[in-house]
Order: C-alpha cells, then sequence, then structure tokens
C-alpha cells in the first residue's frame, strides 16, 4: 500500500471520527494541536485504523503519533 | 427580594420539534403516543407496544459528529437549550454568572445498552471512549454548559419524573441566592428501551391499552391504567429580573415560587392522601407570596396510574383548593420521565400568557375521586394570574413551582 492509501484511509477515518474535511487532513497537521481532536477521538480512530488496515496500534504507540504523518508511517512500516 | 423572571422557553417532544408545535398540539388536544414498532417489542413478547417518541429526531437536527458524540437525551437537552437560548435574545452574560441545572431521571439508556452490546459482542475494542460521558446522568447538563460555555455551575438533579421541575427549583434557589444572574434549567431524557420498557410493566404502572395508542394515556379518566412512556426535553432560561431588565429581554413570566418535599412513605407508590404533594404545593404558594386564592390553574402531574391521580388530586384540593382550572397534559403528551416537570412548567408560563389551558386528551369520564374541575374536550380560556405546576418521582420526590403572569 502507498503512503497516498493509506493517508486516504486514514483521511476518511479521521473524518468519520472528528468531521474534519478529508483534504485539510495532511501529513504536517498535528492531530490535537492543528486538527483538534481529544483524546477520546484518538482512541476511536486507533480502533478503527486497526480495523481498516489491519495493524496493531498500542497506547504507547498511540501516545507518539504525534502528526498525521506519523501515523501513515507507522501503518507504512508495519503493514 | 429578588425576582425570577422566564424570559426563554426551548422544547423537543413527541407532539413537534420545538416549542411552538408542541403548545399548539397541546391547545388542540391531540396526541404524541404510537405503537412501537421496534424489533424488540417481539422480541422480548412485551406486554407494552406503545409509547411517546419525539416528533423530530433529535440526531437530524445536530451537526453529524456532535450528534455521535452526544446520547439521546444530550441531543434533546441541547437543542431544547439552543432554541430556549435564542428565544431569549443569547443574552450577554459573564460566563461565570451563568449556570445550567438540567434533570434525567435515567440518563444514557440507550448508550448503556447499545455499548454493553458491543462489548458482549465484540470485546472491549469496539466499546466507545464516549460511553461514560454519553451515559453518566449529569451528560445533559454538561453537554448543554460547554454549548453555552457556563462557568458559573452545572447540576444534575436526579429525582425520577421529578427531575425537571427539581431543576427548576434548584435554579430560582441559586437566582434568589445571587450566585448567578442566568440559569438554562431543565429536564432531558431518552430511554425507550426494552429494559425501562421491562421494568415499568413489572410494577404495573404502564398502560397496556395497545390497540389505541392515541387513546391510551387517560389521566384522571375512570378507565386509565397507567402511563404512557416517553421522551423530549424541555429548558428555560430564568433570569434575576434586574438582570433581564437591564438588557431590555422579554419575558414570558414569573417563576415564583418553589416547593419540595418527600413522602417518607414508599420507594415508588405515593403516600394515598397526597400529603407530601400537598406540603410542596403549599411551600410554592408561601415562597411565591400567593394566597390560594390567586392560584387559577394547576398543571397537574397527573400519569394516569389509578393510585398516583386520586393522591394528587386530593394534594390539590387541600393545598389549592377545587376552583382551579386544572389540566393534565400526559394524556397528550405521555409521560416524559425526567423531562415531564420541564416540559409541563413550559405549558404552565404558556397557558398564564396566552390565557388558555388545554384540555386533558382521553378524559372522558371524570373518576368521582378526583372532584376537581379538569379542562377535558377542547381548551377553555381563563384569565389568569398565577398558576401551579406539580411534579412527583418514584422515590418519594415531590416539586411544586408556582409560576405568575407579567
Amino acid at each position: 500500500m502507498t503512503n497516498e492509501e493509506i493517508l486516504s484511509g486514514l483521511a476518511t477515518i479521521v473524518h468519520e471520527v472528528a468531521g474534519i474535511e478529508e483534504n485539510e487532513i495532511t501529513p504536517e497537521k498535528s492531530f490535537v494541536d492543528e486538527l483538534d481532536i481529544d483524546s477520546l477521538s484518538m482512541v476511536e480512530i486507533a480502533v478503527q485504523v486497526e480495523d481498516h488496515f489491519g495493524v496493531k496500534v498500542p497506547d504507547d504507540v498511540l501516545a507518539n503519533l504525534k502528526t498525521v504523518g506519523d501515523a501513515v508511517d507507522y501503518v507504512a512500516k508495519t503493514t | 427580594m429578588i425576582e425570577v423572571v422566564v424570559t426563554g422557553l426551548g422544547a423537543t417532544t413527541p407532539l413537534g420539534g420545538d416549542v411552538t408545535s408542541t403548545w399548539d398540539a397541546l391547545r388542540a388536544g391531540k396526541s404524541g403516543i404510537v405503537a412501537l414498532t421496534e424489533d424488540w417489542v417481539d422480541h422480548f413478547d412485551l406486554p407494552v407496544r406503545i409509547a411517546a417518541k419525539l416528533a423530530v429526531d433529535p440526531a437530524d437536527s445536530l451537526p453529524r459528529v456532535q450528534a455521535r458524540r452526544c446520547d439521546r437525551c444530550e441531543q434533546v437537552a441541547i437543542i431544547a437549550a439552543r432554541e430556549a437560548w435564542q428565544h431569549a435574545g443569547a443574552p450577554e452574560v459573564e460566563p461565570e454568572r451563568l449556570a445550567v441545572v438540567i434533570g434525567t431521571g435515567i440518563g444514557g439508556a440507550l448508550t448503556l445498552l447499545g455499548q454493553d452490546d458491543l462489548l458482549e459482542s465484540a470485546g472491549i475494542r469496539k466499546v466507545s471512549p464516549l460511553t461514560i460521558p454519553m451515559l453518566m446522568p449529569n451528560g445533559p447538563a454538561a453537554q448543554v454548559g460547554l454549548d453555552l460555555g457556563a462557568r458559573g455551575g452545572v447540576h444534575a438533579p436526579v429525582a425520577a419524573c421529578a427531575s425537571g421541575a427539581e431543576a427548576l427549583a434548584i435554579a430560582w434557589r441559586m437566582l434568589r441566592a445571587g450566585e448567578v444572574d442566568v440559569v438554562v434549567a431543565g429536564g432531558a431524557e431518552a430511554c425507550i428501551v426494552p429494559i425501562t420498557v421491562a421494568g415499568f410493566a413489572q410494577m404495573r404502572t404502564m398502560s397496556t391499552r395497545n390497540d389505541e395508542p392515541e387513546r391510551a394515556s387517560r389521566p384522571f379518566d375512570i378507565a386509565r391504567d397507567g402511563f404512557v412512556l416517553g421522551e423530549g426535553a424541555g429548558i428555560m432560561v430564568l433570569e434575576r429580573a434586574e438582570f433581564a431588565a437591564a438588557r431590555k429581554a422579554t419575558r414570558h413570566g414569573r417563576l415564583a415560587g418553589v416547593g419540595t418535599s418527600s413522602d417518607g412513605h414508599h420507594i415508588t407508590a405515593p403516600e394515598p392522601e397526597g400529603i407530601g404533594a400537598g406540603r410542596a404545593i403549599s411551600a410554592a404558594l408561601r415562597t411565591a407570596g400567593l394566597d390560594k386564592a390567586d392560584v387559577g390553574h394547576v398543571n397537574a402531574h397527573a400519569t394516569a396510574t389509578p393510585v398516583g391521580d386520586v393522591a394528587e388530586a386530593a394534594a390539590i384540593r387541600n393545598a389549592v383548593g377545587d376552583h382551579v382550572v386544572v389540566t393534565a397534559p400526559k394524556g397528550a403528551l405521555g409521560h416524559l420521565i425526567g423531562a415531564a416537570g420541564a416540559v409541563e412548567s413550559l405549558a404552565c408560563v404558556l397557558a398564564l400568557r396566552d390565557g388558555v389551558v388545554p384540555p386533558t386528551v382521553n378524559l372522558e369520564d371524570l373518576d368521582p375521586g378526583v372532584a376537581l374541575d379538569v379542562v377535558t374536550g377542547s381548551a377553555r380560556e381563563v384569565r389568569l394570574h398565577a398558576a401551579v405546576n406539580d411534579s412527583f418521582g418514584f422515590g418519594g420526590h415531590n416539586v411544586a413551582l408556582a409560576f405568575t403572569a407579567v
């Protein structure tokens, strides 16, 4: 799966959970500071990422996924 | 003495998605009660197959993400509170001088059941991290507090079917104590789920007139056989009168006095002579500075249970007298549990404002034990100065609110 495909899948999930327009969800954006996603929604996003991409997102990993790009890279290297 | 005025009204009920549609339907004597068509009614072979469901789905009235983060009981609270806030002209008030008091009887029942189903079927991974904020009974108050940015206190009285009225009583006390200038107060409920229907049915407190939903809720009627479970929300904006006057707000009525008491009798059965209920009504008149003769109208709690309606009638006769014009809105609305006292208080304010008392839907043959002038058939025009709303809840909670016209 390409990084573009991962970003697209992630953007769909973030839009579903947090209502942010998909074109706003770009690699450099911080989930908390820029996209204003709270810790509860981050848990929902993590579960959906696990289901969609078939990866595991342990809590210690989730805590370090600061930007959209971090999440894309993590999915890319674990799939 | 600090006076408390009503400056905004909001509601979503089985009769309509806002105050105007609800009040128009109440005045016209329409029923909001329908057959339950959910699969679980047949699945559990429930003896009760009717309910008073919301006329407008609240999820359709909110942004998608906000709707999915809120239980249905929180959704209705937000919708009614927004209407009330706009109706009040969106008061400019310091956040520290704005409070929210919204009660519920049950809280997020749909969330509790839905998430438990997910836990059972798919394990903890599928349980929403929003489960607790969606099921907690202070959720409706907290969500409205967030929506309005209130920082003067957010409270959530839980007093079963008196919760909404108790919220208004607490709001009145906060304003009278000078704690805040504006309170957004009322009740919210959305608990039409299998376990509540089954539980109430096992108490034998619900109507089983399943073949005639619109005729099922019959307060004060000799053939009444219990209440019909409903859902909805009613919210008022209450203000310190001087604060409202300074911002030239339109006043729709006054919350002039409140009375609360407890029966100390039984966990669910009302004290049959209505003594505790009467004490609440008397206290509402006393704190309002009203004589019995001043009160022209009582909006009764009357849920249509055989015992409760006659106990309340005794309380009204003793505490106010038999000169009052009475209506029982649950014939039309069903029983909105924690929202009932708030929605019915809205009706009380509108009756005072418009000089009209709505009919008691389905009251065809008055129980002789009631011995009161209960409006039936069609609405009655009455010139009113003061009116009382009664609310009672399992646990022996009694709340009476005295409203006066401006």
